[in-house]
């Protein structure tokens, strides 16, 4: 076990070392201006339309991990040890790809400037095993905007394309990559040193935390590369956290999950789903699938945003915090994480390690609810979670969080005393309702005016209420039995 | 047969596999620069000094540019004269260009942008319609279109209703960002790469802006990565500046905006206010009918003009309106300029009359349909619209029976006031729009386009037009036409980039007429040279030329028979010209641009669609379910093509008419800049069912090229249904007892808003 002074990774099956480069530079920047791969495309630069989708392919557990990544938000380094698949990779007008000729043949492509990107969202799709239904092609293909095609052609080109990717097996080749090392990239950029470092265990995470205190904690980047691509910020030292195992796994006691800062939603969303359907659905409206990828769900909670859609889901659900320092642990319910806008309960050299989800139990009733002015890949205008036990009828551990109606995601204390100790029905959801009003003041901002978010935050209650009451989704993407509710 | 077949994109191959080049792809020249174009961060106000000393001792800066480093004219405008490159002392909207820095990074350049000292002294911001209306502030005067008396017919109508409504404007939002590179060239020429859909605008402004002439600059784009009309005047910033920067450092420069500088600095679709008057009788049928359109123009005159002139010629949509009085408020404020954006104005003209159908068949109970044929242009009307123009082609009221037959609008839109009777929150909302959309520029001399045509030696043909790619399929239209003229294969004609100095002085690649006008050129150029080789053809095989003709290939006459290439190098040898230019004008079109009287449109495009909706009455969530669409293309040059135009139009209408929100605050900053706070529809909002049908009865009566209509634009127009079926939904959680308004976007707080209002009516 030593340190290395480059990455290494995988490029149209040669490995490529690169140690001088900025450590802030994106993939995709790398691709069009190092590499002079233009084929990959800039469309927004802050991970949000998709045109510069690439696909990761990796080792883990000695098995192949696929999956589709916007290249605009994501930094080099990150690709330590991985392959970096493009559009360019794949196929060429003479020798396309299935998916390629497919998209041109069913005219899924009219400007053209998105379809990189779609075909690499396909590609990671295929390399899924699971059916190409409408849901699954849609679910792949929501974070990639086309403002031409109205996306029929391309829908029904998905449909058309072979069950399963036939990636040429380079296990071997991936195999190698993986190693015991730390990374350690020092480079002097227009003056500036920066250094970028890739631990592999907690200890060396703790350490350099210790060392650098006000070193940039980088998991998925969905949010710190935005940082350097909108905000043009310097970040002169980084920590990587993706290669610290010990915060890459999922661990499940009798009564708790225990879910490592670095995991991502997609690999958090099918175990949190098991205990909490309803937080299965608000989560596959988190980003889309190349945020999903990429995002973590300690990320979501430790930069502290009052509009992320974790939090609210996760204190109604009773989630606490471990966060690790040098002397050591402590443990905090996540709702006390949240001090003020900007300001969490994170003291100099700690990191937030784990969250503890407590597995739902027998008599608990959970709700989660997104509402936002477009579905897919949209911010919240306010985020609902909402969780009690209900025993002969009564409410009992009431909690109900929002995100959207306050600077920090927020319990609402008056609500829930509104139904603690109170008959489950639609007089006392109502009294809730009435009781929102004192616990929230919400903003007037460009995804919602705060009347509305008071009277949406206030609705959701009662559709909790008639949702339960009918034992039923009532929501306007189905399922499709949705008549005569009341 | 080249032409009325599906082919496929021409460079769709080539898009998905990466290797088609867009113009940030080029490979860059030795020496590259690259500009950052600094913005206005008041919406109003006086420039009280200008510093920008460490901006050019910032690293890598190669150069810096204000208005006094333009060497000819400070403008950028269209035709208004207006539009100031650089600011100069004023700066009237957030995000208007004040100087610009070449440097050798895009990186640095933006570093360096960050290091100027601007002063500035704020002037009152007046950014909204409401504000420009009390403060008298316009672009231009306001402009009324009369036919008969109907403040007189409205009054004595049995019926008489009267409302407002508002609708947002929309971004582009092309895939593809602004950008332009310029190469310096000898004698202080350029070279200007350009995403552009009007290479001749360009070439002509970036003369100007030089202080030169046409002939010094050569604009060139080979496709842009989406246009919409964004890039019809806009583009002109970026490619100026490089330009200037070209020539002052002899090196050359590329300009790409960012996103979030793109949606600040460039215009967007007008967003209105809409106030309506109406007089009918027992049946629906309106008598009179009194509108006051206001538009919201942005700080300069760019096309507004022609937009809201556009927008009242669409006011009648497919109705024959007995006397009728348009009136257009064009506002100046100080927000970004509002420039040209698919369908023109015809959208925001188009969607009031469907609303007030649909608001008096609400009065009357009956089902909008009912009302929409009683008043529609046909058999027994005066079929003359309110600026003059006879509408001879009447097919809207056949084109709605068909499409209410085949998807069943009558027992769809009964299932769901069955389902809303059942159903407490979710209710459902269905209704069928027509569109009539008149084709033709308004302004009238841009009718023209020309095309170049080489046939080589080999037999193969080189074709060149002036129009634009960028996206929509008229390269591969414009070379079917080629093919089918010489009848060879598509693939022995090369497409290529459209070039000032190949074709000029052509007109935006805009306004639908894309391959009306080029298609139309190309085949005169391609004819011209198709009669040379029958000339050649009937002298080498003694025949007459009447007597020779083209087939798959081979060009036969007398017996004998040579392939089209063995006839060029034969025509080539015998010193025969193998190079044509093309021209064509629309004809039948004249106007009276003051009055707005006369025929401004050669001919019509029609459709419609019925929309079937879903919302939350407690979330204001909403979806489009199911979408039915019947369009006439006449006899379609390329019905795959145009299958993606109609598709994609509808889809980007109901875009406007939903989701995407402009936000801007009070002090003029836009809010909603970037993907993550402007949302245009993905994939999961497209309706699960589209049934998409191409009318095959259409047919244009003019003749167009291949008798084919335009449809860029019309498609657009389709979503109205949507705006339709949403109202009618909100109306259904009163159980139908009175009649909603909605603003668009109908986002689902605009949704719940009107529920809620209606509630408590």
């Amino acid at each position: 076990m030593g340190t290395r002074n480059y990455i290494q990774f995988i490029l149209d099956g040669e490995v490529v070392r690169e140690s001088h480069l900025d450590p802030t530079m994106s993939v995709l920047q790398y691709l069009r201006e190092r590499r002079m791969k233009t084929g990959t495309k800039e469309g927004c630069a802050e991970g949000d339309c998709g045109a510069c989708t690439v696909v990761l392919r990796e080792l883990v557990s000695g098995e192949i991990k696929t999956r589709s990544v916007n290249a605009c938000i994501l930094f080099v380094p990150a690709l330590d040890g991985k392959e970096l698949v493009t559009v360019e990779s794949i196929g060429t007008p003479d020798a396309p790809h299935e998916i390629q000729k497919l998209v041109a043949e069913k005219h899924g492509s009219q400007c053209g400037f998105c379809t990189p990107g779609i075909i690499m969202s396909l590609i990671a799709l295929q390399a899924d095993d699971v059916p190409h239904t409408h849901e699954n092609i849609g679910e792949a293909l929501a974070g990639n905007l086309c403002r031409c095609t109205g996306y029929g052609p391309i829908i029904d080109a998905a449909k058309t394309m072979a069950p399963k990717a036939a990636f040429a097996d380079n296990t071997e080749q991936l195999a190698e990559l993986q190693h015991d090392d730390s990374v350690h990239l020092s480079v002097n950029i227009y003056g500036q040193d920066k250094q970028f470092f890739i631990p592999k265990t907690l200890e060396q995470l703790t350490k350099l935390r210790g060392e650098y205190p006000d070193a940039i904690l980088l998991a998925g980047g969905t949010d710190i590369g935005l940082w350097v691509t909108k905000h043009h910020m310097t970040l002169t030292t980084i920590i990587y956290l993706g290669h610290v195992e010990a915060l890459n796994h999922i661990t499940q006691t009798s009564d708790a999950l225990h879910i490592s800062a670095g995991v991502t939603y997609a690999d958090t969303v099918a175990d949190l789903g098991v205990y909490y359907p309803d937080m299965d659905t608000v989560m596959r409206r988190i980003g889309a699938a190349q945020i999903r990828n990429l995002g973590t769900i300690g990320g979501n909670i430790a930069n502290g945003s009052p509009i992320g859609d974790m939090p609210p889901l996760l204190i109604a659900a009773g989630a606490k915090l471990v966060l690790q320092g040098a002397d050591g642990e402590r443990i905090i319910a996540l709702e006390n994480y949240f001090i003020d806008y900007g300001k969490q309960d994170l003291r100099p050299g700690e990191f937030v390690r784990e969250i503890i989800v407590p597995k739902t139990g027998e008599h608990q009733h959970y709700f989660a609810y997104k509402i936002s002015k477009r579905f897919e890949s949209d911010i919240s205008a306010v985020c609902m979670g909402m969780s009690f036990d209900l025993v002969g009828g009564v409410c009992a551990n009431v909690r109900i969080a929002y995100g959207g109606m306050a600077a920090t995601p927020k319990r609402a204390k008056h609500a829930e005393a509104a139904l603690e100790n109170q008959e489950w029905n639609e007089a006392n959801a109502r009294a809730a309702m009435a009781a929102l009003t004192q616990d929230f003041a919400p903003i007037d901002d460009m995804r919602a005016s705060k009347s509305y978010r008071m009277q949406v935050a206030q609705n959701l209650i009662l559709k909790a209420w008639l949702e339960d009451e009918n034992q039923k989704v009532i929501h306007v993407l189905g399922p499709e039995e949705i008549e005569a509710s009341s | 047969m080249s032409v009325h077949k599906s082919v496929g994109h021409d460079s769709a191959l080539k898009q998905a596999c990466g290797t088609a080049r867009y113009l940030d792809d080029i490979p860059e020249p030795k020496a590259l620069l690259h500009m950052y174009i600094a913005m206005s961060g008041h919406a109003h106000a006086e420039i009280k000094s200008l510093d920008l000393t460490d901006v050019r001792a910032a690293r890598g800066v190669a150069c810096v540019l204000t208005a006094d480093d333009i060497p000819g004219h400070n403008d950028v405008s269209p035709f208004g004269g207006d539009d100031p490159l650089f600011a100069e002392g004023l700066v009237e909207y957030v995000g208007q260009p004040i100087f610009a820095i070449a440097a050798t990074s895009r990186e640095l350049a933006i570093r360096a942008a960050k290091l100027a000292k601007i002063e500035y002294a704020p002037l009152p911001a007046l950014t909204t319609i409401a504000q420009a209306r009390n403060a008298g502030l316009t672009i231009e005067n306001a402009k009324t279109i009369i036919k008969g008396d109907a403040p007189a017919a409205i009054k004595s109508a049995p019926h008489r209703l009267e409302g407002q409504f508002e609708m947002g404007g929309q971004d582009h939002f092309y895939l593809e960002g602004m950008i332009a590179m310029a190469l310096p060239l000898e004698d202080g020429d350029v070279h200007i790469y350009s995403s552009t859909q009007n290479p001749t605008e360009i070439q002509h402004l970036v003369a100007h802006v030089l202080g030169k002439t046409q002939k010094d600059v050569t604009v060139e784009v080979r496709r842009m990565g989406g246009g919409f009309g964004g890039k019809e005047t806009q583009p002109a910033i970026m490619a100026a500046a490089c330009a200037i920067a070209a020539t002052k450092t002899g090196q050359a420069v590329k300009c790409r905006l960012d996103r979030d500088d793109d949606m600040k600095m460039t215009g967007k679709r007008h967003d209105f206010i809409y106030d309506y008057d109406c007089g009918y009788d027992e049946d629906g049928r309106i008598s009179g009918l009194d509108i006051k359109l206001e538009s919201r123009c942005g700080r300069s005159k760019d096309l507004s003009g022609p937009i809201n002139d556009r927008a009242m010629f669409h006011a009648d949509n497919c109705y024959d309106l007995p006397t009728a009085k348009i009136t257009s408020h064009r506002y100046k404020t100080h927000t970004v300029s509002n420039t040209a954006f698919r369908g023109f104005g015809g959208p925001q003209g188009m969607i009031g009359i469907e609303k007030i159908i649909e608001d008096i068949a609400f009065t009357l109970d009956k089902d909008p349909l009912d009302v929409r044929l009683i008043n529609a242009y046909g058999d027994g009307k005066s079929n003359e619209t309110p600026y003059g123009q006879i509408v001879k082609d009447a097919v809207v009221t056949e084109i709605l029976a068909e499409l209410a037959e085949t998807s069943d609008y009558r027992g769809r839109r009964a299932a769901i006031r069955d389902f809303n009777a059942g159903s407490k929150i979710l209710k459902k909302g269905i209704a069928i729009t027509p569109v009539k959309f008149g084709i033709s520029f308004t302004k009238t001399f841009l009718n023209q386009a020309g095309a170049l045509v080489h046939v080589y030696a080999d037999g193969s043909v080189h074709l060149n037009h002036g129009g634009t790619e960028m996206g929509q399929g008229l390269f591969i239209k414009v070379a079917q036409v080629v093919a089918e003229e010489f009848k060879i294969p598509l693939s022995h004609i090369k497409i290529s980039a459209t070039r000032t100095d190949k074709v000029p002085n052509t007109s935006a690649t805009a306004a639908s007429s894309g391959s009306d006008l080029n298609g139309m050129a190309a085949l005169n150029a391609a004819r011209k040279i198709k009669l040379r080789l029958m000339n050649h053809a009937a002298k080498k095989w003694g025949c007459a030329e009447t007597d020779i003709s083209f087939n798959d290939g081979q060009i036969s006459g007398n017996g004998r028979s040579m392939s089209f290439a063995d006839l060029s190098l034969s025509a080539y040898q015998a010193r025969i010209q193998l190079s044509a230019t093309g021209f064509y004008k629309t004809p039948k079109i004249r106007y009276n641009p003051v009055t707005l009287m006369g025929s401004p449109f050669y001919y019509y495009a029609y459709g419609a669609a019925v929309s079937e909706v879903i919302i939350d009455t407690l979330t204001g969530e909403n979806k489009v379910t199911r979408v039915d669409i019947l369009h006439d293309c006449g006899q379609s040059l390329n019905p795959a093509i145009d299958m993606g135009q109609i598709e994609g139009g509808f889809v980007q209408g109901m875009g406007w008419l939903t989701t995407e929100e402009l936000v801007f605050d009070k002090a003029g900053h836009l809010k909603t800049h970037a993907p993550s706070t402007y949302k245009i529809p993905t994939i999961g909002d497209r309706p699960d069912i589209m049934n998409i049908q191409i009318w095959d009865k259409g047919r244009n009566r003019e003749e167009t090229i291949y008798r084919s209509k335009a449809v860029g634009e019309p498609p657009f127009m389709l979503a109205n249904s949507v705006y339709c079926a949403l109202t009618d939904a909100v109306c259904a959680s009163t159980d139908y007892k009175s009649r909603a308004t909605l603003n668009a976007p109908c986002t689902p707080e605009e949704i719940l808003r009107a529920a809620t209002e209606l509630r408590r009516v």
